[in-house]
């Protein structure tokens, strides 16, 4: 969302902040989910169209490049992408596997771990997790920290920018704009427990219809997702456009983030310490008094002479 | 002779050593501070030194870049006196001696003494790796080339290279503080003889046979 956040006592994680929210005193909001299931989807775009709409997002026009993608890729004006995937399955059926592409706001964000701008990444209450262009200062870690990809860098103000999950609307009890557009009811939204009891009658639903590895994708190693995926082929993430099938944090972002972040800082204040503390016990390193006028008269000596 | 009497001592850092010194000095306090600001937000209060966070994201990598260059010249100036000698192997292992003041029981050293030298070839090791770390990180313009891997290999790596370079400052800063007459040395360049017997035994008996030999050719030249 730009600007400033519409409800900041909602918020439960905040970037660069290690001061606890005023959301531990209660934390009675329940979590919301997305619910996407690509088994009905058509890949009509109407989706991505609301977005564009609701959010102001006007993209370049891009440039046919022979597939359904369009435009080919996320960028920071197009929050969505549809992932178009010419499948085919043992039988020698092909399968047209189209992914709704966006955030997924995972319970534990890789971008809010790794962004150093205080306030720049937030996550509320309702799991939603929130880019405030105010603080944003244009570094990319985001990027480097997302596990999926997802976070753009504007080109024009050099912010990073993502799909919010319309935290607006929601914030206001509407459903967000991809939802509300969704012709096929392919997109669902409502509290994480509802549509994961959606997710499940789908899945059993599809194991019905043949498809036995149906299943929900809501992957552990981020902490669960608020954007969740019913999947015809559960156990082949990677087939819908390289969806990971075991998202984490990657080690190299802990490794850079984690505890080093505190440990190094610590110790580069007891560096100092110490200086001042060796300085304090064992005093100035200095030539004896004795050794200048050894030299001095050396030296004139040595003049004298000349 | 007037002229050794309007400069007593020895010229230990030319002018263009010092300058050299002192901008690379500068410039990596700058980093350091911009630097720690994005890296814990303990310090982000530094951005404010910078006009700034985002002022800060963006002068950070230039003032790397600039720093590199001088830094470069520097690197290659101050070779030759940086190269690790037996002497300085026996005072790393009397490094208790050195840190206790006990002058006169370590081995005379050369222009550097070790620890001078660990500075420099930690800095040699760091910088290189800061801008080649930097670089790939770098907003906007080269980061979003980059491998997601390779992005997140350069953050990791430039953050810990940096902690031991700004260890590696400190100690250096405090040598400069600790040891009287060595900050003097790079501010006006020259430093007493009875210091340079003391600190550099064997970079003095190098300048006095200079000195000794330059003295005997006026000799010879005023004797024919």
């Amino acid at each position: 969302m730009r600007g400033d956040q519409i409800n900041l006592q909602n918020i439960t994680a905040r970037s660069a902040t290690s001061p606890p929210s005023p959301q531990v005193r209660d934390g009675g909001v329940e979590r919301v989910t997305k619910l996407i299931d690509v088994s009905r989807c058509i890949g009509c775009k109407a989706c991505q169209v609301a977005c564009s709409e609701w959010n102001d997002l006007r993209d370049d026009v891009g440039e046919c490049v022979g597939v359904y993608d369009n435009p080919v890729d996320l960028s920071p004006n197009s929050w969505e992408v549809m992932r178009f995937n010419e499948y085919e399955d043992e039988q020698g059926n092909l399968e047209w596997l189209i992914r709704k592409d966006n955030c997924m706001h995972c319970a534990e964000p890789g971008c809010l771990e790794a962004c150093p701008a205080p306030g720049a990444i937030v996550q509320y209450a309702n799991g939603i997790v929130d880019f405030n262009s105010e603080h944003c200062i244009g570094c990319g870690y985001c990027v480097a920290g997302c596990p999926f990809d997802i976070p753009r860098i504007s080109k024009k103000d050099s912010k990073a920018y993502k799909c919010t999950l319309c935290s607006d609307r929601v914030f206001h009890g509407l459903e967000p704009a991809c939802v509300k557009s969704c012709p096929t009811g392919s997109i669902m939204f409502g509290t994480r427990e509802d549509m994961h009891e959606l997710a499940q009658s789908r899945t059993e639903y599809l194991h019905g219809r043949g498809f036995e590895n149906a299943g929900i994708y809501d992957p552990e190693g981020v902490g669960g997702t608020h954007v969740i995926y019913v999947l015809q082929h559960a156990d082949k993430p990677e087939i819908y456009n390289g969806l990971p099938n075991d998202p984490r944090i990657s080690p190299l972002v802990d490794a850079w983030k984690g505890v080093t972040k505190p440990l190094a800082s610590v110790a580069i204040g007891l560096a100092a310490l110490t200086g001042f503390f060796h300085y304090a016990t064992q005093g100035p390193k200095e030539v004896p008094k004795e050794e200048y006028d050894e030299v001095e008269d050396a030296e004139t000596h040595e003049e004298d002479r000349t | 002779m007037s002229q050794s009497k309007k400069e007593r001592g020895i010229l230990r850092y030319g002018w263009f050593s010092r300058l050299n010194h002192w901008t690379i000095a500068i410039s990596f306090v700058l980093l350091v501070l911009s630097g720690l600001a994005l890296f814990h937000p303990f310090f982000w209060g530094f951005t404010a030194l910078f006009g700034g966070p985002i002022m800060t994201r963006i002068l950070h990598p230039f003032i790397g870049v600039f720093m590199s260059v001088f830094f470069a010249i520097m690197a290659v100036r101050f070779f030759k006196d940086s190269l690790i000698k037996r002497h300085d192997i026996q005072w790393l292992k009397q490094i208790k001696d050195v840190l206790s003041n006990r002058d006169e029981k370590l081995p005379p050293v050369g222009k550097s003494n070790a620890g001078q030298k660990l500075v420099y070839w930690i800095m040699v090791f760091s910088v290189p790796v800061l801008l080649v770390t930097g670089v790939i990180i770098w907003q906007p313009y080269f980061a979003d080339a980059m491998p997601i891997t390779l992005l997140r290999l350069g953050a990791l790596l430039h953050a810990f290279v940096a902690f031991l370079a700004i260890i590696t400052l400190i100690i250096h800063i405090y040598s400069g503080i600790w040891v009287k007459g060595s900050f003097q040395a790079m501010v006006r360049g020259r430093v007493s003889k009875a210091w340079a017997k003391h600190h550099h035994d064997l970079w003095y008996q190098e300048k006095m046979d200079e000195e000794r030999r330059r003295k005997e050719s006026l000799d010879r030249i005023a004797g024919q």
